[in-house]
């Protein structure tokens, strides 16, 4: 049996059944990531020896019978964006190479109690900026569906890692479809869960009002095994949410009786690849086909999200980012007081980044915060109130994820505004805050995977769970 | 031009950041071709939107001020470029 191939819920049977163990399971992800590691370069950092040695605290608390969370005993791979304490994380930048957290991210300490075992930490677009995870101070993931494509960005190596069996199942974090379009990129399943569902304690930050951090998985059952470990409140950061966190898996099952489907056309029009376009229409058909109301929907400002998106993001990271001044940790240069502040900054961050702050510096500074911040925060509210419009008369509503497939290293990275209109459709999810997931649907012609996206109504994630848990079943009949 | 190699300047000033002086040229270009394309934005009328700063509405997020273990601090320091008796040291500015 190729253990690195089977999902989490498998994995757990099997572990429960004493057929396997999670040395077996740990060693058997171990080699594949040791044959495959030189062609994708999904991690920055492995943690095998750690691995081995949590794989057998796991299998002997199996022996005593111990009952176990579904995760626990299954390799996990983290992005390099989730401090872990005592283990590297560098956020793909070199003005964090070689920072150890002293403290371990809710998420982390979330999956250490459920007996998850952490394989290493992915690669991604340094400090979450980008769309290709070709913006990695430590070289960029290759698709492990076709060597020559990008895996799509910023959780790259998370996807990557789980499409390439690298992993059993990954974390990564959404700013604006850092999950969802790497996800569809490679063919794997990728939720961003409602704003404030999943603590950012522990995340380093990038845009405050935007980052999420979510799943990538083989399946969907895998993912909501997963949500219901990392979901919940927490004291340490203010912006999670008092809520119940329902147990995901028992809503899989449920069908999609009196659900009510919207499918925006702004999101089939101009720029979108036809394939695409009719992939996900199909799917919209099959859905149609069982009894589901799917009904065109107008959702009007959706051409403000881009313009509106990097402005807001821009604006927050110029902020999060002025902490990087080589001061308490990470990279230092230069010799005075500014000196040090500039050179650190000036050798220590890359291009894309460097972009960043200076247009977000510029839309924050005197004489241009109404014209551009303030501006793109009421267009923001406009952009929510399409949600909020839609979801009065739909549960959910199916958009593609991407408007093209996986495209090829090298080919948008000297264009910074075209690698921005690739996250047309995953962008206005983060600036309303609502959750969505992505689904692998078809592939091309030319063998890339092609996703699909579906959304639904904050802490609705049971919703997303249903539907997306119905559709993998279709499409894959 | 939205924005010019002078203003470049004056931002990378603000950002603390030194580039070059082909690292201006290019993100003056770049720089200037965003800031156009996002200036669509005043094609909307929004004297009567209230701005949204956050998804989520909360407001006042308190709790007790309660005294508790803090990290220790040659953990903390273990990171730092250059630290000293229990501090961080950076350069002297007197």
């Amino acid at each position: 049996m190729e253990l690195e191939k089977l999902t989490c819920h498998e994995i757990h049977k099997l572990l429960r059944s004493n057929e396997i163990t999670s040395l077996e399971v740990t060693s058997a992800v171990i080699s594949r990531i040791e044959a495959v590691e030189p062609n994708v370069h999904a991690y920055i950092t492995t943690t095998f020896d750690e691995a081995l040695e949590q794989a057998t605290i796991v299998d002997k608390e199996l022996g005593c019978g111990k009952k176990l969370s579904p995760l626990a005993g299954i390799p996990i791979a983290i992005k390099d964006n989730m401090c872990t304490r005592g283990i590297k994380t560098t956020c793909g930048s070199k003005i964090l190479h070689n920072f150890i957290p002293p403290y371990d991210a809710f998420v982390i300490q979330r999956l250490k109690e459920a007996g998850a075992i952490i394989i290493g930490k992915t690669n991604m677009d340094e400090f979450a900026m980008g769309s290709s995870t070709e913006n990695s101070y430590f070289g960029p993931t290759r698709n492990p569906w076709n060597l020559d494509y990008v895996p799509g960005g910023t959780s790259g190596g998370s996807a990557a890692a789980v499409s390439a069996d690298e992993t059993i199942v990954a974390l990564g974090s959404d700013t604006g479809g850092s999950i969802r379009q790497p996800a569809s990129f490679c063919g794997v399943v990728g939720l961003k869960p409602t704003y404030g569902r999943v603590s950012r304690y522990g995340l380093i930050a990038h845009a405050s009002s935007f980052d999420q951090i979510g799943v990538l998985t083989k399946d969907v059952t895998d993912a909501a095994l997963l949500m219901k470990v990392i979901s919940g409140y927490d004291l340490a950061d203010s912006t999670s949410v008092k809520i119940d966190v329902p147990d995901y898996s028992n809503y899989l099952e449920e069908g999609l009786k009196d659900i009510k489907i919207g499918v925006p056309t702004e999101y089939f029009a101009e720029g979108i690849d036809p394939e695409v376009k009719s992939t996900i229409l199909q799917a919209v058909d099959l859905i149609s086909e069982i009894g589901v109301r799917c009904d065109d929907v107008s959702m009007p400002y959706t051409e403000y999200a881009i313009p509106c998106y990097y402005i807001l993001v821009t604006s927050e990271a110029s902020s999060n980012l002025a902490r990087y001044d080589g001061v308490q940790y990470g990279y230092r240069a230069g010799s005075s007081l500014l000196d040090m502040y500039k050179k650190t900054r000036e050798e220590g961050f890359g291009g894309e980044v460097k972009r960043r702050i200076m247009l977000g510096t510029y839309a924050l500074s005197a004489g241009y915060y109404d014209a551009y911040y303030l501006k793109a925060q009421k267009v923001r509210t406009l952009i929510k109130q399409d949600f909020d419009n839609a979801f009065e008369k739909y549960d959910a509503l199916i958009t593609p994820v991407s408007p093209f497939p996986a495209f090829k290293i090298g080919e948008k990275i000297n264009d910074p505004l075209q690698m921005y209109l690739a996250d047309i459709y995953t962008v206005t999810i983060n600036l309303a805050g609502v959750p969505a997931i992505s689904i692998p649907c078809r592939f091309s012609k030319d063998g890339l995977p092609i996703g699909l996206q579906i959304i639904c109504k904050p802490f609705d994630e049971q919703m997303l769970f249903k539907i997306a848990f119905a559709l993998e079943k279709i499409l894959t009949e | 031009m939205a924005i010019t190699k002078k203003e470049v300047e004056q931002v990378c000033s603000l950002a603390r950041l030194e580039l070059s002086d082909s690292e201006k040229d290019e993100f003056t270009c770049q720089l200037d071709s965003i800031l156009g394309y996002v200036a669509k934005i005043n094609e909307l009328e929004t004297s009567n939107i209230l701005p949204t700063s956050h998804p989520i509405l909360l407001t006042n997020v308190l709790r007790e001020d309660k005294v508790k273990e803090s990290l220790p601090v040659e953990e903390v320091l273990a990171n730092a470029p250059d630290a000293g008796k229990g501090h961080f040291r950076v350069p002297r500015i007197i």
